[in-house]
């Protein structure tokens, strides 16, 4: 087996995290879409760290995880605002600024 | 470099199985549903990083996502509300099938990348691990990426304040105080509603579940002493036919002691009388915390 078919689960959960994003209408869901493409990219990280011998790689991967805890923290902080306000967590629903 | 057999035994395993459970995520109607496909997802991308030569990130993989940022989602989940389910008219036209069309557009786009690129030979990581891999990481983090290390750490700490104040809720009326409150109980009362908690839900020699009704002092179930969730759900239990099972349970096991005989229906009418009479005391007479855990239920529903 080649190591660059960890390249390919990758290209492929990125995909279906994007689709995810795109098509899903409940808020949380969206979000999850969101950390699975982080996710995605983590490994595709993880699989170059290695094909190129260099540990970097997996510390861009430790960065990306941080900083999705930290996004994670607030984007679920607005949701919950958001529900607050409009009790509703479907991101067809905040629609305040149309028209 | 290929990766050994063990490997591709474990890739080709544990990949179809992840990509089936992403797929979950996109198709999963209930958003518990789909958190629990990503928490799969995510410990199979541990598993991958522990083949990978990154231990420490499989690791860190299971504590921040599985077990740190997934269980925020499901707590969130439970804030928004379960049963919550996805809505499936489309509000734009065509939103779905472009959003289908672009998200193959992509999986096509990135494969053709990465089939006609050219990777050098994999070297693996086994050179420049002089010790451990969370040796190695931490030399490259403390030496040439601790400028943004340090900067991480400022973003964590906004990060947490930001989730404080974006949750804090201003309180918009007077707090009410106890007089208040047991005045309201009072005015309440013409309505139906009850000065005391509500009682607890029946406590019976084979049963103390939440969906079965106490019974009250004149033998009679207590519809209210079960929680109004499951009331509404049509999810109760009668009490009488928990008090049956019951009696045939005792009838079975005094037939069993006695042998069977002519003499056991006697005995059985001893015997039946009292356990039914005992419940009955046990499920009305108990005041305890769940009593009130009941009289929360309702009061959060209401």
């Amino acid at each position: 087996m080649e190591i660059t078919n960890y390249l390919g689960l990758a290209a492929i959960l990125f995909a279906i995290g994007a689709t995810t994003v795109l098509l899903r209408r409940n808020a949380i869901v969206v979000f999850m879409g969101v950390e699975l493409m982080l996710n995605a990219t983590n490994l595709a990280f993880v699989t170059f760290a290695r094909i190129h011998g260099d540990v970097t790689g997996q510390v861009l991967a430790f960065f990306v995880m941080v900083v999705a805890a930290a996004e994670v923290v607030v984007g679920l902080a607005i949701i919950i605002t958001i529900f607050r306000s409009r009790r509703s967590a479907s991101v067809d629903d905040v629609n305040l600024l149309h028209s | 470099m290929t990766a050994s057999s063990a490997e591709a035994a474990l890739f080709w395993v544990l990949a179809p199985l992840m990509v089936l459970a992403a797929l979950g995520l996109l198709f999963a109607r209930k958003a518990v549903h789909a958190a629990v496909c990503v928490m799969f997802v995510m410990v199979g991308l541990a598993i991958l990083y522990v083949a990978q030569e990154a231990p420490f990130l499989g690791v860190v993989q299971v504590v921040v996502y599985t077990g740190a940022v997934m269980m925020l989602f499901l707590f969130v989940l439970m804030l928004v509300g379960v049963d919550s389910a996805d809505s499936l008219t489309e509000t734009i036209k065509g939103q779905r099938w472009l959003g289908v069309l672009l998200g193959l557009g992509l999986v096509v786009v990135l494969l053709g990348v990465i089939a006609q690129a050219a990777f050098p030979p994999a070297v693996g990581l086994a050179a420049t691990e002089e010790l451990t891999n969370p040796v190695a990481l931490a030399r490259v983090l403390l030496g040439d990426y601790v400028l943004a290390m340090e900067v991480v750490g400022v973003l964590l700490v906004t990060a947490a304040l930001a989730g404080l104040v974006l949750t804090h809720r201003r309180r918009l009326s007077v707090r009410p105080t106890q007089r208040v409150l047991a005045a309201a109980r009072v005015a309440a009362l013409p309505q139906g509603r009850t000065l005391t908690p509500l009682p607890a839900p029946g406590v019976y020699a084979q049963n103390n579940a939440m969906d079965t009704p106490a019974l009250g002092p004149d033998g009679e179930p207590l519809p209210h002493s079960v929680p109004r969730v499951l009331r509404i759900r049509g999810q109760e239990r009668s009490a009488t036919a928990v008090l049956a099972e019951e009696e045939t349970l005792v009838t079975r096991e005094d037939l069993r002691l006695l042998g069977v005989g002519p003499a056991a229906d006697a005995t059985v009418e001893q015997v039946g009388d009292p356990v039914a009479t005992g419940t009955t005391d046990e499920g009305t007479g108990d005041e305890g915390p769940g009593d009130e855990r009941s009289g929360d239920v309702d009061g959060e529903v209401r």
